[in-house]
């Protein structure tokens, strides 16, 4: 199994390193496109801020090859994030995996959203051997639902936990940092 | 429905495990990896690790343990307790830190928020305020609560939101270490002026200061330390009474 991190120059990507690990799988960090080209599986992580990290996704040429990648890749936040279209964080296109465009929560819900919370309404394998279960999230901006939509969460409003779109994944919680359900969907992913 | 969270906090010194009674008195409380594991297990939501020890080697010997936690713990947690400058946020993240909390240096220099902001992101930066009521009034205090400012309480959290903290952890010096509780009417107030998250620190003797912390305080996450390291409370009955009272929690 060859897991490959994409290292755009974002982020700490110790913790998913480490999650992996546990599993028993070495995530390699690579900006290298044939490394990443090569692998099995793709983590596209992502913290941050969203327009600079997508500015630094299109300097690195990385940009222009993700929405390209026949293998599974999976999104972690604001990895997720960069798939859709758009993102109201400094204004900035994203890669247009997914058909849908990543707000700030409004006021009415404390910004950022810390903590666990519930996801619901699982509908894709690589929630195989879970039911609505907690998950960690930080986030301020979040996707609506859209057609991509596999797994929901609610915090003022229902928002998308999760999109699936042909072989891309995106989590928009820390499946490194959700205790046994977040190693349950790592594992699934690796076997996907 | 985001639940709220149990935090226990692990006093850090040279790497091991301690407990401050009104920030004074020490006690050792064991291994930080192996707690930190055993509090996962038992269901804590997070972990907080404030290193109060003083020496050159800190933090070295604090992104050392950093680095050890991470890779045992799959849960999220804090580190603080010194640290003063970006490099400082950017080794204990490197490290595999999910969040630094800074507190005393952001007081002297408040800019340090936005810089930490801007190169980090709000997500990993939680502010740490340590307050007591002086004639009435409630004043930032700083070095562990040694060193008393002029500055308001309520002032200053809403200075350190604007400037883009992701989170506050207030801790009442009136109430720490004391187990009476939590200070309520204060966290109340911070939770109706402010718009992040507010974690509740100081006081915990009993599962009712829980309670009344979540349901008077309105705090997001409730931190406690000895409480927790002596066993006088188990994180996971503590939850379940959480519930049976009918505040979202995470069982």
């Amino acid at each position: 199994m060859k897991l490959v991190m994409i290292d755009y120059g974002v982020g700490n990507v110790q913790s998913i390193k480490f999650a992996f690990q546990r599993l028993g799988v070495e995530a390699v960090l690579s900006n290298e496109k044939e490394t990443i080209r090569a692998a099995d599986k793709i983590i596209f992580p992502g913290v941050g801020e969203a327009s600079s990290a997508m500015k630094k996704l299109r300097e690195s040429g990385l940009g222009e090859m993700t929405p390209n990648l026949k293998q599974p890749v999976l999104g972690i936040c604001l990895g997720m994030q960069l798939m859709c279209n758009s993102s109201e964080e400094g204004k900035t296109q994203g890669l247009g995996i997914f058909d849908t465009d990543v707000v700030k929560f409004n006021s009415s819900v404390k910004v950022p959203q810390i903590g666990w919370n519930k996801i619901e309404n699982l509908s894709s394998n690589l929630f195989n051997n879970l039911q609505s279960d907690y998950i960690y999230l930080v986030h301020s901006y979040y996707a609506p639902i859209a057609k991509e939509t596999i797994a929901t969460s609610t915090y003022g409003l229902e928002y998308s936990a999760a999109l699936k779109k042909d072989n891309f994944y995106g989590v928009q919680f820390h499946p490194e940092k959700s205790g046994k359900c977040g190693n349950q969907i790592l594992q699934n992913f690796l076997e996907l | 429905m985001l639940t709220k969270r149990i935090i226990p906090c692990l006093d850090i010194k040279d790497g091991r495990t301690v407990k401050g009674v009104n920030f004074v008195a020490l006690r050792d409380a064991g291994d930080p990896v192996e707690l930190a594991q055993r509090y996962e297990v038992e269901g804590a939501d997070e972990l907080v690790f404030l290193d109060i020890s003083a020496t050159e080697q800190k933090r070295k010997t604090l992104a050392d343990l950093v680095y050890r936690v991470a890779e045992k713990l799959s849960i999220p947690f804090t580190v603080g307790g010194g640290i003063a400058a970006v490099e400082d946020v950017d080794i204990m993240l490197k490290n595999g830190a999910d969040k630094v909390s800074i507190n005393s240096a952001a007081v002297r220099n408040p800019a340090l928020i936005d810089e930490l902001v801007a190169k980090f992101g709000s997500q990993c930066i939680v502010v740490a305020i340590d307050a007591k009521q002086i004639d009435g009034q409630w004043r930032v205090h700083l070095v562990g609560g040694k060193v008393a400012t002029a500055l308001d309480l309520f002032d200053w959290a809403k200075e350190v939101e604007r400037r883009g903290a992701g989170e506050i952890l207030f801790t009442s010096m009136d109430h720490d270490g004391t187990k009476n509780g939590f200070a309520n009417t204060a966290l109340a107030r911070l939770s109706e002026e402010l718009n992040i998250p507010v974690i509740a620190s100081g006081g915990a003797g009993e599962i009712p200061h829980f309670i009344d912390t979540f349901l008077k305080g309105n705090a997001d996450a409730a931190l406690a330390a000895s409480v927790f390291h002596f066993k006088e409370i188990e994180i996971k009955k503590l939850k379940q009474q959480l519930n049976s009272e009918g505040i979202p929690i995470r069982l």
